[in-house]
């Protein structure tokens, strides 16, 4: 059996980025079909613009619309692409100086082999079918094997209708792993048991337990079991949706300090009407049915109160 | 061969710049919206790049942006390609903490002028599911920031006893007082302490007008040695800096007047000679975004004894107009560019003793603190700022 | 300038670690060693400082939970940067410069194994004109391995030299993750992996956390029989564009090597993550081809994320509180092709 838990967690979302207008220029270039660079105080010509002057650090102003072939001044091959690359078979990727610029951009190039490739080799943009105003609207590059190199710079860049945005999906994917501590507290859970630890040096015990007790830094490791009841020290109720959010509003937020705890944990209090849940109030929890658990706190469906009086202030004041 | 600890070299803050904070920056890249708080401070500093001997970057989460270690590629746009750079990130704090690192770099005689960003361009994302991703085996009850802090501020009113209008107070103060602040993010007309109790519950007991706005925006300071400062106007002597951290859970943590806030304001007293913070501070930028951390935090860094900071913001001593006034520029209820709110916090200070502040300046201020803090009230940062040269 | 030195130094590093992204699990042993080596309990330290990503773990707040591995109440005075902890030791370096401090931890951790690195750090890339194409890491080094080639800077021969030496070094290095004396020939009739990269010039993706000790003066002398005194410690940033500067050499490396001041260096721990990348910094910090490099195995035998750099910088110490070498050298680099270096010397005298 494996040491740790883990779980499998994506990371996503479609960034909505505003370009401002330097690289709204270049984007807005290229829903275009035109390669767009700056010239900057030092008389050369980089692509993508940069948005401010390497020397002077002034805004870019000086837009210079430079050819869509040009030559590879380096490449690479890769065998393994990862998600989200031009290609999800073997390809390549290049600087590409393109004629009237005076620097590479980077970007793919669509050749079957790495023996089809070569420093110095002619190549052109294979433009997207559909161009919206981002740096994928240049789908690859591909050889250009007809002509002489085309005209250098063709002077200053052509401006469409401003593109102001653009959005970037980021997902990664990621396996979470908990650490053994909190992987044995949930291994516990999914057979309906609250296992805390005990730190050796201070003696608290906490729940979920943790690699190292936070006040003195050393692993904590004798297991205490816990009971499933305790006192709810303080709580929220939550009214808000928000994005991402998985339980529906509104619900009570607490912190339930089980008996024998010193540190309470975060759960739903349910089975009473949100504005009669108190400070002090004795709660039970109540687990979903047996064939439902696994490996998780959300075995534990919510809390409920026990019907037993308050506990007095002075037992968990200072759990506030 | 040094034996004892030599003091700190002397620093002030020559030139300070923000940008108009706003829900959705959509005018500018990331770039722009930290060239325009880092174009004013550079004005206002009447310096170019040319004098900057190294860039401090601080930002939140990189979630926020979707850009991992973003200094990386802005090193060009923010004039840092061929010097130094550092990014520093301690959560809600960072803003502060950040000037505090900038700060080190002159205290140490390291260089003569640093300049200094923090910023965050949360609309690129949306702050509430940067900040509530879920985590795999952990309960989903996190509901954002609020939700966190929430039962944290029942804890309080149950411990001091402090009536329940407190926090409407706040609200209304610091959204009137952002009025008077051009870059702030609201600008609310006619906010009452009836209109915010009249706002709906979010995460009770916090109230809808007494939550901080989600904003982009950005904060930059140049901070620069004693030969320099002495040649500027009005500079703002950093008198103490003090940073202090301690876990997120631990048993019997205070989570309503923490541990770490009281250690590193006592730390932060002692290097200013200050005896009675109360009697000694002019005005305050401290770090509130949700309106019942003001009390809070006044008890916490001394202000007030405990139980008793409401006191104060109820008989009006932190109005714009009282004895010690608090969050002049509004606060972080007015604005909320995460990653800058700390430095906003230092940077409204040190306007403060600079009598830079416009319609929001306390009268005759001499001496201010720039508060920030971060996580789950368990990173700190703070500093004095001061119109008198130290000895 | 106060004189400060390393101290102590340990560190934990393997292929995967199946533990929690926070690392807490690897930091209670590695600060528990670091107070074995200096004598200093928790109490002793002025100052924390960490360096970490949140991207690599996948979550925001990401350091946060590390906290837990310093025992942090009574409350600390506490830092962190989103950088290799290399740029965390300078923080701290600074701290103990202005008198505020006398001693410091600087620690470094990350699980690169939770998710697959060499996509991640595309995230580090111009977020409009890069990133949405997902460049890894492995191709923008192939990139830039073919130009030095081009230029006629360095051949495969060379670059395969570099490994060859590092895995036989590596051997000796029990926290190492990838040992093996090859000799050139072999390593050069290894299948070509990412054109003009095979898998051996590339550093093995490792989990890991490390930790350093520093401290002012009498407190190192009390801490360390042969105090690894910093003598010069630099560090500079490069524009990210490819096309913004050049891809061959390093002028950040450079500058961070005349202003920390290189002279007399003995044996140096060059933070390369690509065997090219070392043949840049070997020129690039202008190190005489008497020096040592990377007697650890350096990067290409371990490099776990925001730690690697901080490691250098530790081998670098060992070799003077051993009595091999009375002047050291560490290397850091953050960001894609050695964009961002740090040069952190060291003496056996001050």
């Amino acid at each position: 059996m494996a040491r740790t838990l883990s779980q499998p967690v994506t990371v996503a979302f479609d960034y909505t980025r505003s370009t401002g207008p330097v690289v709204g220029r270049f984007l807005g270039g290229l829903r275009d079909r035109a390669v767009v660079g700056a010239r900057t105080s030092t008389g050369e010509v980089v692509v993508p613009p940069p948005e401010f002057d390497p020397v002077t650090h002034e805004p870019t102003t000086d837009f210079v619309e430079v050819a869509p072939s040009g030559t590879v001044v380096s490449w690479t091959w890769t065998p393994e692409p990862v998600k989200g690359q031009p290609f999800d078979r073997p390809f390549a990727w290049a600087l590409v100086q393109l004629d009237g610029a005076d620097s590479p951009l980077l970007h793919a190039l669509d050749v079957a082999s790495p023996h089809a490739i070569e420093t110095g080799m002619r190549v052109r943009v294979r433009w997207a079918e559909e161009t919206v105003g981002a740096i994928t609207d240049i789908a690859c590059f591909e050889p250009d094997d007809d002509g002489p190199p085309t005209d250098a710079v063709r002077g200053a860049a052509p401006e469409g209708e401003a593109v102001t945005g653009v959005v970037t999906p980021v997902s990664l994917d990621y396996t979470y792993a908990a650490s053994p501590e909190e992987s044995s507290f949930y291994s516990g859970l999914a057979e309906g048991r609250i296992v805390g630890q005990r730190c050796p040096a201070c003696g608290k015990v906490y729940v979920p337990p943790r690699g190292a007790c936070p006040v003195d830094g050393v692993p904590t490791d004798e297991e205490v079991e816990l009971p499933d009841r305790g006192t709810v020290t303080t709580f929220c109720i939550v009214n808000v949706p928000f994005l991402g959010q998985r339980i529906q509003p509104p619900y009570v937020s607490a912190y339930v300090l089980l008996d024998g705890a010193d540190i309470a944990i975060q759960h739903l209090i349910q089975e009473v009407p949100a504005d009669e849940v108190r400070m002090g109030m004795r709660v039970e929890a109540v687990w979903r049915p047996r064939e439902e658990w696994g490996t998780t706190i959300e075995n534990i469906a919510h809390f409920r109160p026990t019907g037993e009086p308050d506990a007095d202030y002075e037992t968990y004041r200072k759990h506030l | 061969m040094t034996t004892t600890a030599p003091t700190k070299q002397r620093a002030a803050v020559v030139g300070v710049g923000q940008t108009h904070h706003r829900a959705k920056r959509q005018d500018v890249s990331m770039a722009g919206l930290c060239r325009e708080a880092i174009d004013r401070a550079l004005a206002d500093a009447g310096m170019t790049f040319d004098d900057i001997d190294a860039v401090i970057v601080g930002k939140a989460p990189d979630l926020f942006e979707g850009v991992m270690m973003p200094e990386l590629f802005l090193a060009e746009a923010l004039g840092a390609a061929g010097k130094p750079l550092l990014r520093v990130h301690t959560a809600g704090s960072v803003g502060g903490s950040t000037a505090i690192v900038a700060a080190s770099l002159v205290q140490s005689g390291v260089h003569r002028r640093v300049l200094t960003v923090a910023y965050e361009k949360q609309s690129e994302s949306n702050a509430m599911w940067a900040l509530s991703v879920p985590v795999p085996f952990v309960m989903p009850v996190h509901a954002g920031a609020g939700g966190y802090f929430a039962p944290h501020v029942r804890s309080y009113i149950r411990r001091s006893g402090a009536p329940t209008h407190i926090g409407a107070i706040v609200a209304a103060k610091d959204r009137n007082n952002a009025l008077k602040n051009p870059f702030a993010h609201l600008h609310n007309e006619g906010t009452t302490v009836e209109s915010v109790l009249a706002s709906q519950m979010l995460w009770d007991p916090i109230r809808y007008d007494e939550t901080c706005p989600s904003s982009d925006g950005a904060c930059a300071l140049v901070i620069a040695d004693d030969d320099t400062a002495r040649g500027s106007v009005s500079p703002a002597w950093i008198h103490a800096t003090a940073m202090r951290s301690e876990p997120t859970t631990a048993a019997e943590r205070d989570q309503v007047n923490p541990q770490a806030g009281r250690e590193a304001a006592a730390s932060l007293w002692k290097q200013a000679g200050v005896t009675d913070p109360r009697r000694d501070i002019d005005c305050a930028e401290i770090y509130v975004p949700f309106s019942w951390f003001e009390p809070m935090w006044l008890e916490n860094l001394g202000f007030a004894d405990e139980g008793e900071g409401w006191q104060l913001t109820e008989k009006g001593v932190t109005a714009l107009d009282g004895d010690l006034p608090v969050n002049m520029s509004g606060g972080v209820l007015s604005s909320n560019p995460i990653g800058a709110s700390g430095m906003l916090r230092f940077a409204e200070a040190a306007l403060q003793v600079r009598g830079q502040a416009g319609e929001h300046q306390v009268d005759r201020a001499r001496r201010a603190l720039g508060h920030a803090y971060g996580g789950g009230s368990q990173f700190f940062a703070m500093w004095v700022v001061g119109a008198d040269r130290p000895d | 300038m106060r004189d400060v030195a390393v101290v102590g130094f340990a560190q934990r590093q393997m292929k995967e670690f199946d533990g929690s992204p926070t690392c807490v699990e690897l930091l209670v042993p590695v600060f528990r060693e670091c107070y074995e080596q200096t004598g200093f309990t928790r109490k002793d330290i002025g100052f924390w400082c960490s360096g970490s990503s949140d991207y690599l773990a996948g979550r925001s707040f990401s350091f946060v939970s590390a906290v837990d591995a310093i025992g942090a109440l009574p409350p600390v005075n506490e830092s962190h940067v989103e950088m290799d902890a290399a740029w965390a030791l300078y923080e701290a370096w600074l701290k103990i410069q202005t008198g505020e401090v006398d001693t410091a931890l600087v620690y470094g951790f990350g699980k690169a194994s939770a998710g697959v690195l060499r996509r991640t750090l595309a995230l580090q890339l111009d977020p409009y004109t890069m990133t949405p194409l997902w460049p890894d890491t492995v191709s923008l080094a192939g990139l830039q391995a073919r130009l030095g080639m081009d230029e006629g800077r360095w051949d495969e021969a060379a670059m395969a030299s570099v490994v060859a030496r590092s895995m036989a070094d590596a051997e000796d290095n029990p926290d190492a993750v990838r040992k093996g004396a090859r000799s050139v020939e072999e390593l050069l009739s290894a299948p070509m992996y990412a054109d003009p990269l095979r898998k051996h010039d590339c550093a093995p993706v490792t989990d890991g956390a490390a930790a350093i000790v520093l401290a002012a003066g009498d407190r190192a002398r009390e801490a360390c029989e042969r105090p690894a005194w910093i003598t010069g410690l630099a560090h500079h940033v490069d524009p990210l564009h490819l096309g913004s500067r050049p891809l061959t050499t390093s002028p950040s490396a450079s500058r961070a090597a005349s202003a920390a001041g290189v002279d007399g260096v003995e044996v140096t721990e060059l933070h390369a993550p690509f065997s090219h990348q070392e043949l840049v910094l070997r020129d690039a910090l202008r190190l005489g081809p008497d020096v040592r490099v990377n007697p650890s195995g350096g990067a290409l035998a371990a490099n776990p994320m925001f730690t690697a750099g901080l490691s250098r910088i530790g081998e670098a110490a060992r070799r003077i509180w051993q009595g091999d070498a009375d002047r050291t050298l560490g290397h850091a680099t953050s960001g894609p092709l050695l964009q961002q270096n740090l040069v952190c010397t060291m003496g056996a005298t001050t």
